[in-house]
Order: C-alpha cells, then structure tokens, then sequence
C-alpha cells in the first residue's frame, strides 16, 4: 500500500508530472532501446560493417 | 447326374414359390430398373450423350485452346530455362546479417574495372557510396576523375566539369542503340536493380558469372555468342569476363575468379538494396517491440477479464408469500 500511494503522490497526483513522465519515459525509452539494439547488432555483425573496416582506410587517407 | 438333375427339378419349383414374395417386395425397385434399362439403351439417350460430350469437348478447346485430357508435346528443352543456381552461403544471408562491406568495397573495383566496360549503373551516385564502401575523400577523389557535361551556362552552352558527390555513375554508353551496336546487337543490361530483377538474384548472378563451360556435343552457339548452362537458353551475348588475377586488390585478398564473382555480386546486390542493413535493424527493433506489445495487451485482457470470467451467477428464486 505505502508503494502504491508513494507512486500516486508521485507520478499520478498532478497531470503535469503525469504528462511529463510519459514524455521523458518515451523518449528515454527510445535511446535506450535503439542503443540496446545497435550495441547488439553490431556484436552479432562483428567486422563486415563499414564501422568496422572504416579505421583502415581513414588512415590510408590521411598518411 | 441324374439325382442332382431330379434335385434340381425338384428344388426350382420350391425356388420359384419363394421368389415371388421377394418380387413382390422389390416390386418398385425391380420396375424401375428395367425402365432405367430401356433408357440407357435407348437410342435417344446415346445420341444425346454422344452430343454433350463432343459439345463439351468443343467448348473447352474453343475456351482454352487445347484438346482436354491430352498432354502437350512442346519442341522446347529444360534447358530453354537455364540451369536452376545452387544456393550459396552468403554473409547477408541471415535474418539479421548485414552486407561484409569489405567485399562490397572489393566488389566496386571490380564492377568498376572489368563491368563498367559494359554495363550501366544509373541508379547509383557517388554518395551512395560514402560510408558503404570508402571515405568521402576517396569518393571526392574518384568522382572527380570523371568528366560530366553540365550547363547550360550564361551563354546557354553546356561545360564540362568534374564530378562531384551528387553526381550519378557515368554510363559506357551515351545510349541503348550506341550500346547495342557495340555488343553485337545484344544489350548489356543497367546493373542498378540486377540482383532483384533476376530469378535466383545473387545466386543466380554468382553462377552466370563463375558457369561459363564449353558447350555440350549438340548445342550449336551462333558466331559471337557464348554458353551458359545458367542463362536461359545457353546462349549468352557476354563472354566470360572474369579470369584468376584479372584485378589486384588492394587488401591482398587473392583475386581468383569466384572471388571477384563474389565481391562483385555483394557489390551488386547492395546496389538493389543500399537499405538493406538498416532495414533488418528496424526489422529486428519492430519485432521485439511489437512482441512485446502483445503479450502485454493478452495480460492486459485476461487480467479485465478475469472477473466476468470466474464469476458465479447464482439464481435466488422469489419468495412465494401465498403460502
């Protein structure tokens, strides 16, 4: 019971942080996700990417 | 002999007496029957079946152009198809493998070596290219190697100038009569869309390439034209192309002929689908995403319904207050 209230003193009590919660918890939410995705992605294609093979020829380039 | 005869004698008699209660009985059925014998004896009815089904069979050829129940007889060979391609493993294969841009950077020297000669790639631009398979500065530096006419400047007359990243991949051939006239007739096709405009895509293309044989004892090839078992019907305008050590790699990869097949099929097939990494990353957040949208609108649902559900309706039947 003393979540539950703690969370509605919190998050449900007014609408502007009720609001405001979902927006930031949205957006948040995205980054993390997308990051989580990529990170595993890239793991899983480890070394065909041009990220992966980008370093050898930026530094042809520059030599 | 002559007891089974009397026997029998004395049995059809019995037989008979028997049978005419039975026909009595089947006396609707057995009419009926002889009536249904008259009919498919007729000659009406003879006629008239011999009508419907040279009808029917008129009508099917007149609606389909061939007489029915009959198989074809075609001149035409398995052959005329093309050789079906094996499958090949290729790196992109999986449901979340991207291209090995390594060989679609392999694959442009190729394409751009020993294709272009030929072949068009309009739907590709220089800027495609950056951060696929080279830098931007690489891409600046081969672009601007190629001249391309532009204009109309303030007097109205077309310049050339150098390339630029915006710039698309110059053609071989200003047009399709100007290529055809230098292929003997026959039309190298643009390379743009190859690996998706084709039966097979990359499998097929990887074979073509790499098939090339003597052709087999009775199959005549017209002067200027080679043999291919995986082109559909063996004769193919484009001889064989790639030979061991035609081009030299810059990453030492050895370049024997499957390998620059290889390459320059990866090449192609990201030309196709220049979407397709970004497209499985999206396919992959899709999925868990809307999994896991669906099982929360299940729980959602079962935990709603889970009064209606389990509730019990119980019947409290009125008082009778006469008694």
């Amino acid at each position: 019971m003393a979540f539950s209230t703690t969370l509605y003193n919190t998050f449900f009590r007014r609408n502007s942080v009720f609001v405001s919660t979902i927006f930031v918890g949205a957006f948040t939410f995205g980054i993390g996700f997308d990051t989580a995705v990529t990170s595993f992605y890239d793991k899983w294609n480890k070394g065909k990417q041009w990220k992966d093979i980008r370093h050898k020829y930026v530094e042809a380039a520059e030599e | 002999m002559l007891s089974r005869q009397a026997l029998r004698k004395a049995a059809s008699p019995l037989l008979r007496q028997k049978s005419i209660p039975l026909a009595v009985r089947n006396a609707s059925t057995s009419s009926s029957s002889t009536a249904f014998q008259s009919f498919l004896n007729s000659r009406l009815t003879l006629a008239s079946v011999s009508l419907l089904t040279a009808g029917s069979v008129a009508w099917y050829t007149h609606l389909y152009g061939s007489l029915p129940f009959l198989a074809e007889v075609h001149a035409s060979h398995a052959s005329d198809e093309g050789l079906h391609p094996p499958k090949y493993p290729w790196p992109q294969d999986g449901l979340l493998d991207t291209f090995d841009h390594a060989s679609i950077r392999r694959g442009y020297q190729v394409y751009r070596e020993v294709c272009a000669a030929c072949h068009s790639l309009d739907r590709i631009a220089w800027r495609n290219l950056v951060g696929v398979s080279h830098t931007v500065d690489e891409i600046k530096a081969m672009a601007e190697e190629i001249e391309y006419t532009d204009g109309p400047n303030d007097e109205g007359e077309m310049f050339q100038r150098p390339g630029k990243l915006a710039d698309y991949m110059p053609a071989p051939y200003p047009n399709e009569e100007a290529a055809r006239a230098g292929n003997a007739g026959a039309l190298p096709p643009d390379l743009s869309l190859i690996v998706k405009a084709r039966h097979g895509g990359a499998d097929y293309i990887f074979s073509l390439l790499t098939g090339y044989v003597d052709p087999p004892a009775g199959v005549e090839i017209r002067d200027g034209m080679n043999y291919n078992p995986f082109f559909p019907g063996g004769a193919i305008g484009m001889a064989r192309v790639l030979f061991d050590g035609l081009v030299e790699y810059e990453d030492g990869t050895p370049a024997t002929t499957s390998q620059m097949a290889k390459d320059v099929v990866t090449f192609l097939h990201w030309a196709a689908e220049p979407e397709h990494d970004e497209r499985k990353k999206s396919g992959l957040k899709a999925v868990i995403l809307l999994s896991a949208m669906t099982v929360i609108s299940l729980y959602v649902k079962r935990f709603k319904w889970t009064p209606i559900k389990n509730r019990k309706i119980f019947y409290d039947p009125p008082v009778d207050k006469t008694h």
